[in-house]
């Protein structure tokens, strides 16, 4: 038998407390019947004595003191796992709406997870193709990897995102079973719409499992919304061997939401008001990417965010990136001057490309080109600063040849089109013209034979007359 | 006393309290809830008693037991913690993945040590001896690098009433018997415990006047650490913490490396795991794992627990620098030690210092970076705790609370740059910003043991690297043109000490460890070149003839061009300089 409370002692926020309860356990999950018969769902968030305080999903406007039963599950939160998963949509809580009815569960699962240990992980190696150049070249995904995505408002990260979905890809054994998990948290109903029909017009929805929570939705839904996708995929990989990739988007909206739990629940802020448990909480969403030993699936994320007024110091940027393993960060400047995807290369980083890229999983070349690629870009910038103090006249030749090679490299290796999926070859192929367009001793961080194999000023005829010229200018003059 | 009686009276997150009991003491470890899961006391009043949890409290319930143990949180210290990997309260993350699977589980009291192995025991004292804390009873190879010295707890001391022959033991098997003051019998196995948040004592501090070679040039030369001294490591995301990390935990020359893991990535720990037992020792031909403890507290584990880590990272240190050997602690991160004590403090509503956190974090530091040291140990011998913390300030900013107080209690701090991240300039330690107030305290060992030019050499580097900070402030302004030749020259002789000195490449088999004289002699000719082209440009000879000679480039590139067992090639360099440079003269 199970035993109601009736009515509540006091309600904040989304908060509600009850008292005399026993036997309750700490994170449970509560039903709360409303007396107009509908029903909201609520979890212990503490507990002292015989008060117990639940946080409510759905938000707790219209509940009153006493127009209320409460019924105590005594388990955790769980949402039903299927391989059917694929192709539907829920909401935040795991619940579906899109309208085919309930999914039939092969497994119940608790969407809090448990910590992996970490003798059980396997070091993630292989890469996912994106089909984008900077990315695959300088910042390569790889399987088992959390990657955030750093943008700002009005950024096209979105549209990013969806190249990524469409044309993401593995290669070599087990490629075919591959499937995205999408969580998207308080985002505007119309962002929503582009996803779901950008999935559909491109067949990608198939093997897309999505989770919706809309910016109107409430914010204890938003906290859930992460957990409830990263069990589904969890389950699609571990379980079922599966390579999933996670996109969360917005995780700034995530880190608010859970700002104003903490807020309502009147606990001490720490920076920016946030809760001072605000890394540990994002940290146990990330990690729950990675490849486990006895399982040939993974579990990959992007998690995307907003930098609030584009400040990477902000907590949220900052702690994620403590947390993940690298980052992918939008330039407002190369977006505005129509370089799409218009990502910042000194600033992004994929910490785990050096194991994942090379012979055996992209090219033998890989490691050089995109070192020197970042080496010449850092040294671009150099040229900028310099030439915006004495003018880019003043410049000697060789900062004169980084200028252009700068140019040339953001309209031709950053930029490319949203329906344009280069392959490995492509790109570093792309990567070795541009740098041919630079003085042979320039790039110092090509050994010897690999450069003299490859280099050919030639290469970077095809950018036109005036790099031709250049470049021959400074090879009469060494 | 009868705990049966102590309940749960309250929840929040890690933290849980019981209501009306005097059974508890600080400090102590109580096993919470019908899973018994590990916690401490954190504070006693006459209402409460305040528990921090180890692991997950997820479904606990009000009233389930609390069972008090009377005994602080201790580390279980003997033979197999090398080579092995524990989570923050030395539970043994292998074993558990046996019981449990991929997940970690809660309340499994799983003992730290195999209990099955039989060691090679090799009985020192005999029955009639008087011993006193720290002397050595007996010793077993651990692994191929290490051998386990068993010592008489150091608050213990007696005569031995029995002694076992040598042959095969397991760990909790008896060794010996000691009669104690009192005239109790105290048998002693292969294991004891210590409180983790207690140092172990010593006989006493000696000065500090070795240094811990790291192969790594920017460190060994111009910032060096001390055995036995502290360094903090800060630097914003994505600037090579966790790397440099691994190349000192990979080539320094301590004994033994104790790697914490604390509120870090998971991967990481895999990545450790995995290179470690790859990688081969070249002095031992042993892989690196044979003188390795990791301890792993990832991001995701619960809090509390992470908080531990670093106390049972130097517990197990201290224990085997009382053996007599060289110990360093790479702590990854501190940072989130620190996060984890202002995540504990929040929930107890203390109130809170700086950023929110609590004001006894300098203190706790402090108490951490003190346990470091160059100790004469009680049994005679002499042992060094070197402890290497990582910090991650928020948003890159050196000024927030860990990094500053952090900065306080170490006498090294190799301070991460941002900007020569981006630049790819690794390791990117930023010369100006880093210091290290042991140099003065190693000069001896340099003097004696590389050679007497050794620190006239490092002084002349760092001068060249401060005069071209000097000079980039100008060039910034009105650009490098305008700067008279020999400026010129130092600006590129500092390129040179920048590009082909400092920077170092940790996947170049001869770059990634470069013994300390192959460092003098990459100092020798930077530093020849540089007074040899001052020489030329004073006898009227051209800044752009001298860099045609291409020895600066070559310079450069003597980091993959001599291998380190052929030190020789440098004579050839000598004599290049000379030739090249005195025919310009003429």
């Amino acid at each position: 038998m199970s035993l109601q409370y009736v009515g509540l002692k006091d309600i904040n926020g989304p908060l509600v407390a009850l008292e005399g309860v026993s036997g309750v356990a700490y994170d449970e999950i509560a039903r709360i019947r409303l007396n107009d018969g509908t029903e909201r769902i609520g979890r212990v968030v503490e507990l002292e004595g015989d008060r117990a305080i639940l946080q409510v999903f759905e938000g707790t406007k219209g509940i009153s003191l006493e127009n209320t039963r409460t019924i105590f599950s005594g388990k955790p939160l769980e949402i039903p796992l299927a391989t059917e998963m694929l192709g539907r949509v829920f909401n935040g809580a795991g619940k579906p709406i899109d309208g085919l009815g309930d999914v039939f569960p092969e497994k119940m699962g608790d969407v809090n997870g448990k910590s992996l240990n970490p003798v059980a992980r396997q070091y993630p190696r292989n890469y996912i193709h994106t089909g984008v150049s900077s990315i695959d070249a300088l910042m390569t995904l790889i399987r088992g990897q959390k990657l955030p995505i750093f943008s700002g408002s009005g950024l096209s990260h979105n549209k990013l995102a969806v190249q990524i979905v469409k044309q993401a890809k593995l290669t070599g054994e087990g490629s075919s079973d591959f499937a995205i998990v999408f969580a998207a948290m308080g985002v505007q109903n119309d962002v929503a719409n582009y996803f779901r029909r950008s999935f559909e017009e491109t067949g990608a929805s198939e093997r897309v499992c999505m989770f919706l929570n809309l910016s109107s939705d409430p914010i204890i839904e938003r906290l859930l919304t992460p957990l409830c996708a990263l069990t589904a995929a969890e389950y699609l990989a571990f379980e079922k061997n599966m390579h999933i990739l996670v996109i969360m988007t917005d995780m700034t909206s995530y880190a608010e939401a859970l700002r104003e739990f903490s807020s309502s629940k009147g606990e001490i802020p720490g920076r920016k008001g946030y809760p001072g448990y605000l890394y540990s909480n994002l940290a146990s969403l990330y990690e729950r990417a990675g490849v486990i030993e006895g399982s040939t699936g993974s579990v990959t994320q992007i998690p995307i965010l907003t930098m609030p007024n584009d400040d990477i110091t902000h907590p949220i940027p900052d702690l994620t990136a403590y947390i993940t393993e690298g980052q992918i960060v939008f330039d407002r400047d190369l977006d505005q001057r129509g370089v799409y995807p218009g990502l910042s290369v000194l600033l992004s980083l994929s910490r785990l490309m050096k194991d994942g890229i090379g012979e055996g999983y992209t090219r033998a070349d890989h490691a050089a080109v995109s070192n020197q690629l970042f080496a010449a870009y850092a040294k671009v910038q150099d040229a900028r600063s310099l030439a915006s103090v004495i003018g880019e006249e003043e410049l000697s030749d060789t900062d004169r040849a980084y200028m252009r090679f700068g140019r040339l490299f953001e309209d031709n290796f950053l930029n490319q089109g949203f329906d344009e999926n280069r392959t490995m070859d492509e790109t570093l192929d792309l990567g070795w013209d541009l740098l041919c367009s630079l003085p042979k001793s320039e790039l110092d961080r090509i050994d010897e034979k690999l450069l003299n194999e490859k280099y050919d000023p030639e290469r970077a005829a095809r950018f036109g007359d005036d790099t031709v010229k250049i470049t021959t200018d400074i090879a009469n003059e060494l | 006393m009868n705990t049966l009686n102590n309940t749960i009276y309250s929840i929040n997150g890690p933290v849980v309290k019981a209501a009306d009991t005097r059974d508890f003491s600080m400090l102590e470890m109580v096993y919470v809830g019908e899973k018994r899961l590990i916690g401490e006391v954190i504070g006693v009043t006459d209402k409460f008693t305040t528990i921090q949890v180890y692991e997950d409290t997820a479904g606990l319930k009000i009233g389930e037991p609390i069972e008090s143990t009377g005994q602080p949180v201790c580390a279980t210290l003997g033979p197999g913690i090398i080579s092995n990997i524990f989570d923050g309260i030395e539970r043994p993350l292998r074993d558990m993945t046996k019981l449990n699977g991929a997940f970690v589980a809660e309340g499994n009291a799983l003992f730290s040590l195999d209990t099955e192995k039989k060691y090679d025991v090799t009985v020192t004292v005999k029955a009639g001896d008087k011993l006193s804390g720290g002397d050595i009873y007996c010793t077993c190879p651990e692994t191929a690098l290490i051998t386990h010295k068993c010592m008489v707890p150091p608050n213990v001391s007696g005569e031995v009433t029995f002694a076992a022959e040598n042959g095969q033991y397991c760990v909790n098997d008896t060794i010996i018997k000691l009669k104690l003051a009192d005239g109790m019998e105290m048998p002693l196995t292969m294991v004891q415990k210590w409180a983790i948040k207690k140092a172990r004592p010593i006989a006493k501090r000696l000065p500090i006047n070795r240094p811990l070679i790291t192969g790594q040039r920017i460190i060994d030369t111009i910032i060096p650490i001390a055995k036995g001294g502290a360094a903090a490591i800060p630097g914003g995301f994505g600037t090579g913490k966790t790397m440099t990390q691994h190349q000192l935990a990979k080539w320094c020359d301590a004994d033994i490396i104790v790697y914490i893991g604390c509120g870090e990535r998971g991967n990481e720990m895999t990545q450790v795991l995995e290179e470690f037992s790859e990688l081969i020792d070249p002095k031992s031909n042993r892989p690196l794992t044979d003188r390795t403890v990791l301890i792993a507290n990832t991001s995701n584990m619960p809090v509390a627990a992470r908080e531990a880590s670093i106390y049972t990272g130097i517990t197990l240190a201290e224990y085997y620098r009382d053996m007599g050997y060289h110990i360093a602690i790479m702590a990854d991160s501190t940072s989130r030690w620190a996060e984890a004590l202002r995540e504990i403090s929040g929930r107890l509503e203390e109130m809170p210092a700086e950023e929110g956190f609590p004001a006894y974090l300098p203190s706790r530091l402090s108490e951490f970076y003190e346990r470091a040291g160059y100790a004469e140990n009680l049994n005679g011998t002499e042992g060094s705790v070197t402890i290497i913390g990582a910090v991650s300030p928020q948003g890159s900013d050196f000024s927030e609370p860990v990094t500053q107080n952090t900065k306080r209690f170490v006498r090294c701090f190799w301070a991460l740059d941002k900007s020569l991240a981006y630049a790819r300039h690794y390791p990117a330690i930023d010369w100006n910003q880093s210091y290290s107030e042991y140099v003065e305290d190693l000069s001896g060992f340099y003097n004696e043991n590389v050679g007497l030019e050794f620190m006239g050499l490092r002084q002349e580097i760092a001068n060249i690297l401060q005069e071209e900070t000097k000079l980039m402030e100008i060039v910034k302004l009105i650009g490098a043109d305008v700067l008279p030749d020999d400026q010129k020259l130092a600006i590129e002789t500092a390129r040179v000490v920048r590009v082909g000195f400092l920077q170092q490449n940790a996947y170049h088999k001869d770059d990634t460890y470069v013994p300390l004289e192959k460092q003098m002699l990459m100092m020798k000719v930077i530093v020849r070149l540089y007074r040899k082209s001052l020489d030329a440009l004073k006898n009227g000879v051209m800044l752009s003839d001298v860099l045609a000679t291409g020895l600066f480039e070559k310079a450069i590139k003597i980091k993959y061009d001599i291998p380190n067992n052929n030190l020789k090639m440098f004579d050839g360099y000598f004599k290049e300089i000379e030739e090249k440079i005195g025919a310009l003269s003429v």
